[in-house]
């Protein structure tokens, strides 16, 4: 058992269920009690859905428990199919009926002598994957499925397209801008020259599937969603991938110089260097921002960035190697792609950490001070707490993660809304003199902000009073700095002159 | 509108459908805050954990003082032991949080693993010294409000069997009494003690929100009635006294489970009324605990009336209008009942769990309800089948659906009016006062859709589209 407040990552069948309904025409059912239906509720609630969810439950109460399932998962696979007629119906338990040990094998097996649709069981262990790796699989399994039923029906598509083609692999519903960054990743593909074979799980039809083998490349732009879709297309069809996520200036080049290599040794000719040229000196404003003066009160600030694998080493080189942003330390909670993620953020941060722990995060920023957060939802509020702004680079998804306008992270749009977010992130430049020169604005009575223990050093009045004379945004600073101080030298009452030698002892 | 040939009594059917409501634990998102000393533990999956966390909307950031207890494989394997697992988890929540009482809310995988928790809690009650509360509100059994349910039933057995002799002493405890004598000297609270009637004690159950505890324990003063303490109270320590004998009334229809503990194992003597939603049920509940005292209630039909009278600029929005619940939080006949007062028609009444006899007096003043109105009186759906209500709504086409969040969006899409029933489980609505919350709330989809008319954005899906 474990304690938990908070959790990163969603359980796996929401990663299952993100992917069966990207897809058009795809039902799930859920083997499930009461309650556990909730995804329709964030599909509806927190991306706006306009369509309803495509994910039926078939209830598991008192009678199912003590009786087994019976008949009752089947009639409700081929009771969908003969209402909604999808051409796939995924079936997946959740957490908690998994445990129930029923063969819902035996019951996709037997729904699908009857159903016209196609049926699957999600093959995922519930207890072992989180939502991502459970994503990752399904998707996988889903087009391990339709590119097996091609072979056997003989209408596989193996013959590469004449002009370079690609399939976009990983976008999907319930994940973070990537309606967004789907738009822009089709959009760089179109000043690329090449043409999109398929976008999958997101909008796709399965009977796509099939001619995936056509495309030249895959481009998997997650971490997240797609690897193992990608690594089965190659051991398959030798297909080559592309799994540079094209996030900032620099990457973005990098990606799009891979994908050059790769048509040119199919045969193109391409030479994208002009077009990595056009974009990243006059097109996009983000190498301009990095040159501009603005971006020059940036230099060596603190920064801390936390998020999902992909993100939050994107951000992490951004603000490193565009910005010129000191990252204190980078970190995920994908455990399992740790190995990945120090690989990639080496050299970027003084430090990495590891791990879903909120809490731990959440001290580990407090200690830290930097000048700004890159962070999840959750880190949104640590900062909030501890006055330090925020900028949301990654899941868990929020309401506010399907923004209206158009917020794409990826491509060259991307690196513009990218500096955005980490601009206004950090205390405007002007404001952050205007502050120093004037000594603050912020006259209100000071806050304790740490995020673990209360502190237990009195402050005399005097002490109090020039402690609320300090700028609000470095206050927090300054009251732990000096009580940190008189900690390590044994006074309990913190006086002006306590103050003023820690002042001299710390710089604070 | 095709309402099928006026049916002469209730209709009750039951689908037993494929249909979507909130998990029971979610009652854990408001009884933590209204049980302000206590700790909530929910013992169960990854899956439960995000649903509190993200579908309920309530963001764990602040650590608040409910948690989970996240099984893992070694939990469903039995490779762990319990009892050392949740006293090593009991213990942290101790040490960090102190609360009063952790309850231990068990889920559907605590059932199915069969988690024997009720045996447990005994054992490390005595161990930690901190009183353990077992409730089981799960989804295998039920939906979404009976969460609260299964908690106060649980807490039922924990409230003191004698009340402590001393006057004093029990004015000292009874922290609403406290609350209303508030900056009176004790002459006067003495003295208005006189303005009480002389009756059996009287214990109210149902979770509300501070103000409207206050609000209906003033409007039973008015009529000379005493509230001797409510389940739950503010505090676990200060849960209210229950001996033999008692009289209990419930504010909620969705606490049959506590209303029979409180009568079979507390010898409690339960009224049964309608519940205290809008004007008309609050006057017959007042009412129904008066004739129970032989209290004759004053100035009842004068509050009444007036209290219509202030809803007139909301009721002419909503007179002669269709409404559909497709049945979510159980509060779907009270609302109807009220609504039908209102001059609405309602066309099906969906609830996830309809206990005929708990319900007996509200289901008597619904079918009253709807014969003065002249209304035709609706199907109660038990258990629906989603599917099949979105074709009755296509096909009646209701003004207003009351609906889960899942298919809010989807139906407004459609050009169907919806608003969430999950609103009304989170909103002040009970007594004479808050009876304009509700309808704030009924009407606001009416009129932002009556901002919106003169632009043709009825339906935003394309046809193909529709289901």
């Amino acid at each position: 058992m474990k304690l938990a407040y908070w959790m990163y990552a969603a359980p796996a069948h929401i990663g299952t269920l993100r992917v069966a309904t990207s897809f058009k025409n795809v039902h799930a059912i859920m083997h499930a009690p009461l309650g556990d239906d909730y995804f329709n509720v964030m599909r509806s609630m927190l991306s706006r859905e306009r369509d309803f969810t495509p994910v039926t439950t078939s209830v598991v109460d008192r009678h199912v428990l003590s009786r087994g399932s019976q008949e009752k998962v089947v009639d409700n696979i081929t009771r969908k199919d003969a209402e909604e007629h999808p051409d796939l119906i995924v079936l997946t338990p959740t957490c908690t009926s998994s445990i129930l040990q029923e063969d819902l094998a035996n019951f996709v097996q037997r729904a699908s002598l009857e159903a016209k649709a196609d049926v699957l069981l999600a093959d995922v262990n519930h207890y072992r994957f989180n939502e991502m790796q459970a994503a990752d699989r399904t998707l996988q399994q889903i087009v391990q499925f339709y590119i097996e039923k091609a072979r056997k029906k003989g209408n596989l598509v193996t013959e590469k397209t004449a002009k370079p083609s690609v399939n976009i692999i990983g976008i999907s519903t319930l994940a973070f801008h990537n309606n967004h960054d789907c738009t822009e990743l089709k959009k760089l593909m179109g000043d690329l020259g090449i043409t999109i074979n398929a976008i999958i799980p997101e909008g796709a039809n399965v009977d796509e599937l099939r001619s995936l083998p056509q495309a030249w490349f895959n481009l998997a732009p997650y971490r997240e969603l797609g690897p193992m879709t990608t690594d089965y297309l190659a051991a398959e069809f030798g297909m080559p991938c592309v799994d540079i996520t094209p996030m900032g200036v620099v990457e973005t080049a990098r990606c799009i110089r891979k994908i050059q290599t790769i048509l040119n040794a199919g045969g193109a000719d391409v030479n994208y260097e002009d077009f990595i040229n056009e974009q990243t000196i006059h097109v996009s404003q983000a190498a301009w921002f990095s040159r501009s003066i603005d971006c020059q009160n940036l230099t060596g600030k603190k920064a801390v960035v936390y998020g999902d694998a992909t993100h939050a080493a994107a951000i992490t080189k951004i603000l490193s190697r565009e910005m010129g942003i000191h990252v204190v330390w980078a970190g995920t909670f994908c455990k399992p792609d740790e190995e990945w993620f120090r690989k990639e953020v080496e050299g970027y941060c003084d430090e990495v950490i590891i791990s879903d722990d909120h809490g731990l995060i959440g001290d580990r920023i407090a200690s830290s001070e930097p000048s700004a957060i890159f962070g999840t939802q959750m880190e949104r509020h640590v900062g909030k707490r501890l006055n330090i702004p925020t900028g949301v680079i990654s899941a868990p998804i929020h309401v506010q993660n399907f923004p209206i306008g158009y917020k794409p992270f990826l491509g060259y749009e991307g690196t513009n809304q990218v500096v955005d977010l980490i601009y206004n992130s950090f205390t405007l430049g002007m404001e952050d003199h205007l502050l120093e020169i004037f000594g603050g604005h912020d006259t209100k009575e000071v806050i304790t902000k740490g995020i673990s223990a209360d502190s237990d050093l009195g402050w005399n009045k005097e002490a109090q009073a020039e402690l609320n004379k300090v700028p609000g945004f470095v206050r927090g600073k300054v009251k732990r700095n000096t009580e940190k101080f008189a900690r390590d030298r044994g006074q309990n009452v913190i006086t002006l002159e306590v103050m003023y030698a820690a002042k001299e002892a710390v710089g604070a | 509108m095709t309402v099928a040939a006026e049916p002469q009594a209730l209709n009750f059917e039951c689908e037993t459908g494929n249909y979507h409501t909130f998990c029971p634990i979610s009652c854990v998102a408001w009884l933590y805050q209204k049980i302000e000393d206590s700790f909530f533990l929910v013992i169960g999956t990854k899956t439960c954990g995000y649903f509190l966390q993200n579908a309920m909307g309530v963001m764990i950031f602040a650590e608040p003082r409910y948690a989970m207890a996240e099984l893992e494989e070694g939990d469903i394997s039995a490779q762990l032991n319990d009892y050392e697992e949740l006293r090593r988890l009991c213990e942290q929540i101790k040490k960090d949080r102190n609360p009063s009482v952790i309850v231990w809310i068990g889920t559907c995988t605590t059932e199915i693993i069969k988690m024997d928790l009720e045996g447990l809690a005994p054992r490390l009650e005595a161990e930690l010294g901190i009183p353990i509360v077992t409730a089981r509100a799960n989804g295998l059994d039920y939906a979404f409000t009976q969460g609260e349910d299964t908690v106060l039933a649980a807490m039922a057995a924990r409230c003191p069997e004698k009340a402590p002799v001393a006057q004093e002493e029990k004015d000292e405890r009874n922290a609403i009494s406290k609350l209303m004598n508030f900056g009176r000297k004790k002459e006067d609270v003495k003295a208005s003690d006189s303005e009480y009637k002389d009756h059996p004690p009287l214990v109210l159950f149902g979770s509300l929100p501070d103000p409207v505890v206050t609000n209906l324990t003033l409007e039973l003063k008015k009529q000379g009635i005493k509230v001797d303490g409510w389940l739950p109270a503010k505090r676990f320590t200060e849960l209210p006294v229950l001996e033999e004998g008692y009289y209990v009334a419930g504010v909620n229809p969705f606490l049959s489970r506590t209303a029979t503990t409180l009568m079979r194992r507390r010898k409690c003597k339960l009224i049964g009324a309608p519940f205290p939603i809008g004007p008309d049920g609050t006057r017959a509940w007042i009412e129904k605990i008066c004739s129970v005292f032989n209290i004759e209630p004053q100035g009842l039909d004068e509050r009444e009336a007036q209290i219509w009278e202030g809803l007139e600029e909301y009721v002419k929005l909503i007179r002669g209008k269709s409404v559909f619940f497709m049945g979510d939080n159980l509060l779907e006949v009270s609302m109807a009942r009220f609504l039908i007062r209102c001059g609405m028609t309602v066309q099906e009444i969906g609830i996830p769990y309809m206990d005929k006899r708990y319900q007996a007096a509200e289901l008597a003043l619904l079918e009253k309800t709807c014969r003065e109105m002249n209304s035709p009186l609706p199907t109660i759906m038990e258990k629906p089948d989603n599917y099949n209500q979105l074709q009755r709504i296509y096909e009646l086409k209701p003004d207003l659906v009351i609906t889960g969040m899942a298919h809010a969006n989807p139906l407004e899409a459609r050009g169907i009016t919806t608003k969430w029933s999950v609103e009304f489980t989170f909103a002040q609505m009970h007594g004479f006062t808050n009876s304009r919350d509700i309808l704030e709330l009924v009407t606001r989809p009416l009129r932002r859709n009556d901002n919106l008319k003169d632009l043709g954005w009825e339906k935003l899906v394309r046809d193909e589209a529709i289901v």
